[in-house]
């Protein structure tokens, strides 16, 4: 069973596992994602590849507890195993040279831009990338980014860091600088996508952004991460999880978000009561 | 009543069963098995035929005389082993196999009175031999030291993998779930295949030799090419199933609580959403539809009764003579108080503002003419809408192939419908060394066809191997 060679927590919620899967190092592209299952009885949570290495056969997953199972991988130690750990998943990203390319990454939907980012580099392209967060304390991988990107602007719901705003504020701002963009790239909770797409795809920019969806399978079978994409059903998991902005039925793939929270928040206060005796 | 020399009965001994009311409030198996006494005396209605029919009925050509045979005389190991020496799953296909258009539709005995119930026997010897007998490797040819891959758990590749570690094969089976067994685990519930006997069936299959890799998805984790080229197989057989399930392209089919019958049986079965404290939720309807005719309609409808649907029905666009499902199951539904609302068709599902199903808007059907299959082709009768409320809607109308192979193997040749092309008889591909059978082939079958394919694909691979 792969096993986690080291946990950073980046963080209060989330965590950063680096987990030995020499097979998923080496095929794995940008965009991609795994399954992962952290008890016998335990849900198949669907996780974007967040890094990888295929010298030295380690992938990182970068994951915000969000619910029970969230939960239960977050209390893991270095050196345990997963009992389930499968992929690479969904079709990578489609990386070519397309100019200058802005990368938004909200909340831990910036753990999944990170290795398209990485890989938009690499092709050549001029970066220049947004990090959103509520406040100062939740933003993730400045640093790394920062490395990968001609430029970084920060913001923050609050104010704590950065400008004072959403995304799609800090997007506005950068395309009111008569900044021209070739293509986008968006990533983070699905409302914050919805908007902040809005705004990109109105300016006339080619946006993409990587969905997730439920999913039970994550390989295909059971369609339980459908959406609509230009009139059409597609599967999040097998055609996805990118998908061109401006064609999705935003408002049905909300809904379908919210489908199971009542069963979320239910599994995880009976767990959070088992394991502290007292409700979340 | 008798016949001839032995004192037989002219009608079958019929299974015990589950009382139905006490049955639909739980998920244990319906069917409860043949005592031996049961068993001996069904065993010997069988008249032992010089030319047995059954034999060519059945897809993997199971003696059924000779194990039938052994039962008659007690000797009810000797009998399992008998079966698994021509199908490797016997405890899988007495429960699921359709025998009544099989080996049990040639039987002679069916001529007069009722067929041999070639199934009830083949449980029986199997579940025997499983609760009592130790292991005891059927004839095993040498190790050859060939290495030879197969894609899928299922039916299908099981087979294929048993037969192959028989030959001598270094056999490794490739799962893309966390549990082997396709949709004998994700798809057929409990209570129609208790998980315990699949999982019996694979530790035998273990035994044998056969490695099981879970948790990888061939094209993804390491393709067709890289097993080929890089790995040391030798050949690899595809047994990867239906694949992606088929909606019915109608408005508010994306609401929430539409499943389709994948999604809804690998909640309840894979995952165990069937039980209270499980991880993975499942909408318990207070009322369900479920949408097609076939084997897997029925169990989602059963499934939904089982979960504490007040009403659970099925919504056929034909009559139950067209309907696909074996007509035990059709039983059992019905004896379940299971609703059929035939000659309907959904046209839209209508949902409230937060996207909950709240009805299914179905038009009245009329047969017209026969179509291509031959069966009548259902018409809608124009003006005839009406809505069934409901909170959950289950589509149960079939499969399209998954695309990952074709997409990451594209020198297999793939018919128009995306299915692979395979020869019937011996399972080869366009691709040398390469051989597929089952869903991946026929499209949506059933598990003997299945392995049938594997047991054919397993026949040439041996020979292709050996020049």
């Amino acid at each position: 069973m792969p096993k986690i060679l080291k946990i950073e927590r980046l963080s209060d919620l989330v965590f950063r596992y680096r987990i030995d899967a020499p097979r998923i190092a080496k095929m794995r592209k940008a965009g991609q994602f795994v399954i992962v299952r952290a008890t016998t009885e335990g849900e198949r949570i669907p996780l974007t590849i967040a890094n990888a290495n295929p010298a030295e056969g380690w992938i990182e997953l970068i994951f915000q507890v969000a619910g029970k199972s969230t939960k239960i991988l977050s209390i893991l130690r270095e050196g345990n195993e997963i009992i389930d750990l499968a992929g690479p998943l969904g079709k990578p990203t489609r990386i070519a040279r397309f100019g200058r390319c802005l990368c938004v990454g909200g909340g831990v939907g910036v753990a999944p831009l990170y290795p398209i980012v990485n890989a938009l580099k690499a092709a050549g392209n001029e970066i220049v990338t947004i990090l959103a967060a509520r406040s100062s304390k939740l933003l993730l991988l400045e640093n790394e980014m920062g490395k990968i990107s001609n430029r970084v602007i920060i913001t923050t719901d609050d104010g704590s860091k950065g400008g004072k705003g959403f995304a799609a504020d800090a997007v506005k701002q950068v395309l009111a600088e008569d900044e021209i963009f070739d293509f986008s790239v968006i990533i983070g909770p699905a409302m914050m996508m919805k908007i902040t797409s809005a705004v990109t795809v109105a300016a006339g920019i080619k946006t993409v952004v990587s969905l997730n969806p439920i999913m039970i399978d994550g390989t295909g079978m059971c369609g339980g991460c459908r959406l609509t994409v230009g009139g059409e059903t597609k599967f999040g998991c097998v055609d996805g999880p990118e998908f061109d902005a401006a064609k999705i039925d935003w408002d049905e793939m909300i809904k379908r978000l919210n489908g199971y929270r009542g069963f979320e928040i239910g599994a995880l206060e009976k767990h959070n009561c088992i394991v502290t005796g007292r409700p979340a | 009543m008798t016949t001839g020399k032995k004192s037989v009965c002219a009608e079958r001994i019929p299974m015990k069963e589950q009382d139905p009311k006490a049955r639909v409030k739980n998920f244990n198996e319906v069917p409860l098995g043949y005592s031996e006494s049961e068993a001996v005396l069904e065993a010997r209605r069988c008249v032992q035929c010089k030319k047995p029919l059954c034999v060519k009925g059945c897809p993997v050509n199971v003696n059924i005389p000779e194990f039938v045979g052994l039962i008659a005389n007690g000797k009810f190991v000797e009998a399992a082993r008998r079966i698994k020496e021509d199908n490797a799953l016997p405890a899988i296909c007495g429960r699921v196999c359709p025998q009544e258009t099989q080996c049990e539709e040639k039987c002679i005995l069916g001529k007069k009175g009722s067929p041999l119930a070639v199934g009830n026997l083949e449980r029986f010897a199997a579940d025997f031999e499983m609760a009592r007998g130790e292991f005891a490797a059927p004839g095993m040819r040498p190790k050859n030291g060939k290495k030879v891959g197969v894609v899928g758990s299922g039916p299908a590749g099981l087979t294929a993998a048993g037969e192959l570690a028989k030959q001598g094969f270094d056999v490794t089976v490739f799962e893309a779930f966390h549990e082997p067994g396709g949709v004998l685990v994700y798809g057929i519930p409990e209570f129609r295949l208790p998980k315990e006997i699949v999982r019996k069936e694979i530790n035998y299959l273990e035994k044998l030799g056969v490695h099981l890799e879970r948790n990888f998805i061939v094209g993804r984790t390491a393709t067709i090419d890289g097993l080929l080229n890089e790995e040391g197989f030798s050949a690899i057989f595809v047994g990867s199933g239906a694949g992606l399930p088929s909606f019915m392209r109608i408005p508010g089919e994306n609401s929430i609580g539409v499943y389709s019958a994948n999604e809804y049986l690998t909640r309840s079965n894979l995952m165990k959403a069937y039980k209270e404290d499980a991880d993975t939720p499942i909408i318990r309807g207070r009322h369900v539809v479920t949408v097609g005719g076939g084997n897997v309609a029925m169990d989602s409808a059963r499934t939904a009764a089982r979960l504490g649907a007040e009403t659970s029905s099925i919504v056929y666009r034909r009559t139950e003579t067209e309907m696909p499902a074996r007509s035990v199951e059709i039983h059992h539904a019905k004896e379940e108080g299971i609703i059929f609302r035939l000659l309907t068709n959904p046209v839209a599902i209508l949902a409230d503002a937060q996207g909950f199903v709240k009805a299914v808007r179905c038009i009245r059907m009329e047969l017209g003419a026969p179509d291509d299959s031959g069966r009548r082709r259902p018409l809608p009768v124009e003006g005839s809408e009406f809505d069934i409320d409901c909170d959950v809607v289950i589509v149960a109308v079939g499969n399209n192939p998954h695309p990952l192979i074709r997409e990451t193997a594209p020198d297999i040749a793939v018919s128009k419908h995306g299915t692979i092309v395979a020869d019937e008889a011996d399972g080869r591909t366009s691709k040398k060394f390469v051989y597929a059978g089952g869903d991946i082939v026929t499209g949506a079958a059933t598990v003997i066809l299945a392995m049938g394919a594997g047991k054919n694909a397993a026949k040439s691979i041996a020979e292709d191997l050996a020049k």
